[in-house]
């Protein structure tokens, strides 16, 4: 077993239109994933964090019952089968019905399946948020509606941001599995690649580089949001700014 | 006499515990009540059954004469009259000193931000907060939140001000500081009912005093007939373990 890195390196200088189509597939998979899951996470999330309340009138109270049992079905199944499987199962089962590309269903599939990672995500982080700040938003006549997007959801989502931002390094590796409907995303053109040429391990070795470089420079990104969120920065923009 | 908040025959258990058992209860506008006791007394109970934070077993609560209960009064419209500071402060974390005080105001009055802010910088000067209005909430001391927290539930103008144990979790230092700042509320004649263990306070501030015991009201009265000539044994017991600290 021995790496040819003069070959690796032709192979680059010779293939890197496919390369860099496959990465900015890759991309376009992991964010459109983790920003439209996040969105889905929060919903469901909301959903399965809402606790029945006295107050509740019969009908809300069958409305949120219902409600957890879909939100907790949701995240089961998703979180319980590999995303490839899901993948080429909702691809085939529904082309006959919404006609839709491997593309679309690839951003569909990304999507839904990090919406439940996040759910879960996001159901702990609401429900470590101390009672008092739910106390002290109904005691001046808040709604549920407004003191979740006003009060609940900024401190989840800012004491999860963490494990929100791993989805995302998460996404750009796992897209990979989409190459299962043959979407040419990174992996899919390296496999094309290798196999018009024979040499695995000089390509393989490419795109592993590739998605560490692409999960680092992730990485810092993240890292640099999070600091600005926990940081002082933020007071002393809105000091200046009042 | 002018009844803001009318409590009759409350009860209220947690599991098998018995914490308000059959209590009558009346706020007028304009004074000052203190509810005093010992921990487990129900008074705090009582305190956050009037602000709907405890749903009550049965009995009814009045305000202006309306059944709060009866589904005809929108609660959050009443919760937002019947404001509350609590032990803990509880102000938003996610939000500075100033937005802690608007965001009701504009949520739920509807008010516009330029009003809002007016009001608010008005409600922390009063309380002597006006400089930290752009400080985050997590920054500031105990003593400090209470006084913001207390700025936030007088900016919904609300009819009545609700205190849960405003100075238990402070330093003895900062207590004064809460204490002044409730003392001048109830000299403008804001209408308050206070769950304290400050004696002294209650004795000097309060037009009515309500010793709780047991889930029961034991005994009430004007200060003077409580602190100085209380009638019931459980009252004078309650009372001496403070005098003799």
């Amino acid at each position: 077993m021995r790496i040819d890195l003069n070959y690796a390196w032709r192979a680059l200088t010779k293939s890197w239109p496919l390369f860099l189509y496959g990465i900015r597939m890759t991309l376009a998979f992991a964010i459109v994933g983790t920003v439209a899951g996040l969105l889905i996470g929060l919903v469901i999330g909301a959903i399965h964090a809402l606790t029945i309340d006295p107050l509740d009138k019969p009908l809300t109270r069958v409305l949120k019952k219902i409600g957890h049992v879909f939100t907790g079905l949701y995240v089961w199944v998703f979180r319980g089968t590999p995303m490839m499987v899901q993948a080429v199962f909702l691809y085939y089962l529904l082309k006959p019905v919404v006609h839709w590309s491997s593309f679309t269903a690839g951003m569909f599939i990304i999507s839904i399946n990090t919406g439940a990672y996040m759910a879960e995500i996001i159901r702990s982080g609401i429900q470590s948020i101390d009672i008092g700040q739910t106390e002290a938003a109904k005691s001046i006549g808040m709604t549920n509606t407004q003191l979740m997007i006003h009060i609940i959801f900024p401190q989840a989502i800012k004491n999860t941001f963490p494990s929100l931002g791993n989805q995302l390094i998460v996404n750009i590796k796992d897209s990979c599995m989409l190459n299962a409907i043959a979407v040419t995303e990174l992996y899919f053109q390296a496999t094309s690649i290798a196999g018009s040429s024979m040499r695995y391990i000089e390509i393989y070795m490419i795109t592993a580089c590739i998605y560490l470089v692409l999960t680092t420079v992730a990485t810092f990104i993240l890292n640099n949001i999070e600091r600005r969120l926990s940081g002082k920065k933020t007071v002393a923009l809105k000091e200046m700014s009042a | 006499m002018d009844i803001i908040i009318q409590i009759e025959h409350l009860k209220k258990h947690f599991g098998k515990l018995e914490v308000l058992n059959d209590i009558d209860f009346t706020i007028e506008r304009g004074k000052v009540v203190t509810i005093i006791g010992s921990s487990g007394s129900g008074k705090s109970t009582l305190l956050r059954c009037i602000n709907l934070l405890e749903i009550p077993d049965s009995g009814r609560i009045l305000y202006e004469g309306k059944d709060i209960m009866s589904g005809h009064l929108n609660v959050n419209k009443y919760r937002s009259k019947v404001a509350m500071v609590f032990q803990n402060f509880n102000l938003f974390n996610n939000k500075n000193v100033i937005d802690n005080c608007m965001i009701g105001q504009i949520k739920v009055l509807k008010r516009s931000k330029e009003e809002a802010k007016a009001e608010a910088l008005k409600q922390l000067r009063a309380v002597g907060m006006e400089d930290f209005a752009y400080a985050r909430s997590t920054t500031l001391s105990g003593g400090q939140k209470q006084r913001v927290a207390i700025a936030r539930a007088l900016c919904m103008n609300p009819d009545v001000l609700l205190f849960d144990e405003p100075t238990s979790a402070l330093d003895p230092e900062m207590v004064g500081d809460v204490l002044d700042v409730m003392k001048e509320l109830a000299r403008e004649g804001m209408t308050m009912a206070v769950v304290t263990h400050e004696m002294q306070f209650a004795a000097e501030v309060s037009d009515f005093v309500v010793f709780m015991d047991k889930g029961v009201i034991a005994e009430q009265g004007t200060p003077d007939e409580i602190f100085n000539h209380p009638t019931q044994e459980r009252t004078k017991q309650f009372l001496s373990r403070y005098s003799n600290r």
